[in-house]
């Protein structure tokens, strides 16, 4: 008999660990490079969240202030700190696509696709041919 | 223990944790500000000069096993950001700063020759924040920031990387699958510090390291510290997830990889130092015997693997990425000895590593310079028509080796012993047959070099700019393998300081 406690008590876990395993798997699994970066949103987003639930303190309200600053010992609060940390890390998360976007752009405009297999195909005969040149007068490998 | 240097910042000398961090980094934007391409180079030489010589004085202070704690705005830790500078950390700061410094009169003439015109100015924007991530990577004290700075000098470093695409588009892809895993490295270190974070409650090192040396570890940071180690291992290119590192090293232009091969994974295995003996302490490593169980393995796979597989190589720039591979393994069998022999061998391989790398990425990038590529059969007879550059390769090529009298000798002997102090004689063996290895990769360069006919005779010496540091970097391989004054005593220091964690420094955080 599982332990259905347990298991509903640590929903966000749950939820984390599936977001974070889809996201994984698509950066692997897909050949589209765009598709890849998609995914590895997905995986920071997993992450951003179980960050997030994290500073969530059962029964507790938004960690600002009243306005009057006097502060009811009897309030409990919820941890603000995993939040900022987040923010930062969602700035890494954007500095990130971007640029894995704009090498995208770069790829595109070298090669004239962005599927991964394609790109291996044209990596492979670049270097077929360096190793004609170059390498097997060497008798090893480029 | 000597002083520490409590921080109530006054005068400027109080700043200096900070400011090794802080004055590459005002610089970088500088140089997108003015716009200048005239400008820029001085900049950046003066900024990481800077650094350089701060990261001089800091070790200076630290060496006698001193630790500096400087808080960041006043705030004290473990609230506030902490930046704390003892002798490992201050060691491995001078091998940045140095390298970063040394290898910036060398761009000039590289990147003339291996960017584009416009991009030239952006490039040491991004070398500038490249160094300041790595520079702030290994100062802080603070878990997370590390995350922030590794970020930093991630991003950069993929820049860099597919700045090479001028002369190989496959630069562009290497950037891409590198930008793909180190993020996925990264991400995994943040998993790792969220779970630190979830069981300790704080996030200055020292004060995760004092609370499980109080209360013991429970799944919650055994967890952290498995996917931390699996995060950083991605950066560091531990044998199986070293994928990135030859095509990243290979197409990357030549002053990039000289910078990157010496400083980069460096950085890395420095914070895998941090992590594994300074916050989860040694009794914890030691109950976790998957460090010895997976770590020397691998290792030892890496030192063979890649060592084979770099004699097969006929690209002089890729073979000796995948002789970073190898040198990676030793570093880790280091760690993965868990002594502190061991440790003190695995910092002194780092150190004389990176120069020994770094002299060997610069003589490549002349090479290049000169010929246009680094396939062997283009680089034939070079020895004959750029002497100055071939011979210090064959220098570097000998640390590589570890041949007596050069930096590589040291660091492997102290391996060696390390090993045998254990009682693990084949371990012992394992370090000098894969030196064998080595013998045939480097042989077959100075084959290549001073046994052939020189392809196009007409060639000429590399220019000054390129030769002096390349013969800096050369020389200090014979220098810190004839004196080892400074290299070991610096690692001994380093590795005592680490083994014994933050408990001894730990109580006297804070005012």
């Amino acid at each position: 008999m599982p332990d259905v406690d347990f298991i509903l008590g640590h929903m966000n876990y749950w939820l984390f660990t599936v977001l974070m395993m889809t996201g994984l798997y698509i950066v692997v699994a897909k050949g589209n490079l765009i598709k890849k970066i998609v995914g590895l949103n997905l995986f920071q987003t997993a992450v951003f969240m179980f960050y997030i639930s994290l500073g969530k303190v059962t029964g507790g309200t938004a960690p600002i202030f009243p306005v009057d600053m006097e502060i009811d010992p009897n309030v409990a609060y919820s941890n603000p700190l995993p939040h900022v940390l987040i923010l930062t890390a969602i700035v890494v998360g954007i500095a990130t696509t971007s640029l894995g976007l704009a090498l995208i752009v770069r790829i595109r405009e070298e090669y004239d696709t962005i599927e991964e297999d394609e790109i291996l195909k044209i990596e492979t005969d670049l270097v077929h041919v360096e190793n004609k040149i170059l390498g097997e007068a060497m008798g090893g490998r480029a | 223990m000597a002083t520490e240097h409590v921080h109530v910042a006054r005068t400027l000398m109080d700043h200096l944790p900070i400011l090794v961090v802080l004055v590459p980094f005002l610089a970088a934007p500088l140089t997108v500000l003015l716009g200048s391409r005239r400008l820029a180079w001085p900049i950046a030489f003066v900024a990481s000069l800077t650094s350089f010589l701060i990261s001089i004085r800091l070790l200076l202070q630290v060496i006698d096993g001193g630790v500096i704690s400087y808080h960041i705005g006043g705030w004290v830790p473990p609230l506030g950001i902490e930046y704390r500078i003892d002798a490992a950390n201050a060691f491995v700061l001078l091998l940045v700063s140095a390298i970063g410094t040394i290898v910036m009169p060398y761009t000039v003439q590289s990147i003339k020759s291996e960017i584009s015109e416009r991009h030239q100015t952006l490039f040491y924007t991004m070398y500038l924040l490249c160094f300041t991530g790595l520079l702030g990577v290994v100062a802080t004290g603070d878990a997370f920031n590390v995350f922030v700075f590794l970020e930093i000098s991630s991003l950069s470093t993929y820049v860099l990387v597919a700045m090479g695409a001028k002369a190989d588009k496959r630069a562009l892809t290497a950037a891409y699958d590198y930008l793909i895993m180190g993020t996925i490295g990264a991400t995994f270190f943040v998993i790792g510090i969220g779970f630190l974070y979830a069981g300790t409650g704080t996030l200055n090192m020292a004060d995760i390291a004092a609370h499980i040396s109080a209360k013991g570890a429970d799944r919650t940071v055994e967890t952290a510290f498995a996917f931390i180690m699996v995060g950083m291992g991605l950066k560091v290119a531990i044998y199986p997830l070293h994928l990135w590192l030859p095509n990243a090293y290979t197409y990357a232009p030549s002053a990039v990889t000289s910078f990157l091969a010496a400083t980069a994974t460096k950085v890395a295995i420095y914070v895998l130092i941090r992590f594994m003996f300074s916050v989860f302490q040694p009794n914890f490593l030691f109950e976790m015997n998957a460090v010895k169980g997976i770590m020397m393995p691998l290792a030892l796979v890496a030192m063979f693997a890649a060592s084979l597989i770099a004699v097969f190589q006929s690209d002089l720039k890729r073979m000796l990425a995948y002789s970073s591979i190898a040198q990676i393994g030793y570093i880790l069998l280091g760690i993965g000895l868990l002594s502190a022999t061991g440790l003190s061998g695995a910092i002194v391989h780092l150190f004389n590593h990176g120069i020994t790398k770094a002299a060997l990425f610069m003589g490549v990038g002349a090479l290049v310079l000169q010929s246009g590529s680094s396939f062997y059969a283009r680089i034939e007879g070079m020895g004959k028509v750029m002497p100055w550059t071939s011979f210090a390769i064959v220098i570097a090529g000998l640390s590589l080796i570890g041949v007596p009298g050069t930096a590589g000798f040291i660091s492997k002997w102290v391996l060696v012993q390390a090993a045998i102090e254990q009682g693990w004689w084949w371990i012992a063996l394992a370090v000098v047959a894969s030196s064998l290895l080595a013998i045939i990769y480097v042989w077959r360069v100075i084959e290549v070099l001073y046994m052939k006919q020189p392809v196009d005779a007409t060639r000429r010496e590399a220019p000054l700019s390129m030769l002096i540091p390349m013969w800096i970097m050369a020389l200090s391989t014979i220098w810190f393998g004839l004196d080892t004054d400074l290299t070991m005593s610096a690692a001994r220091a380093a590795a005592d300081g680490l083994l014994n964690g933050f408990v001894t420094g730990g109580a006297s955080v804070g005012h």
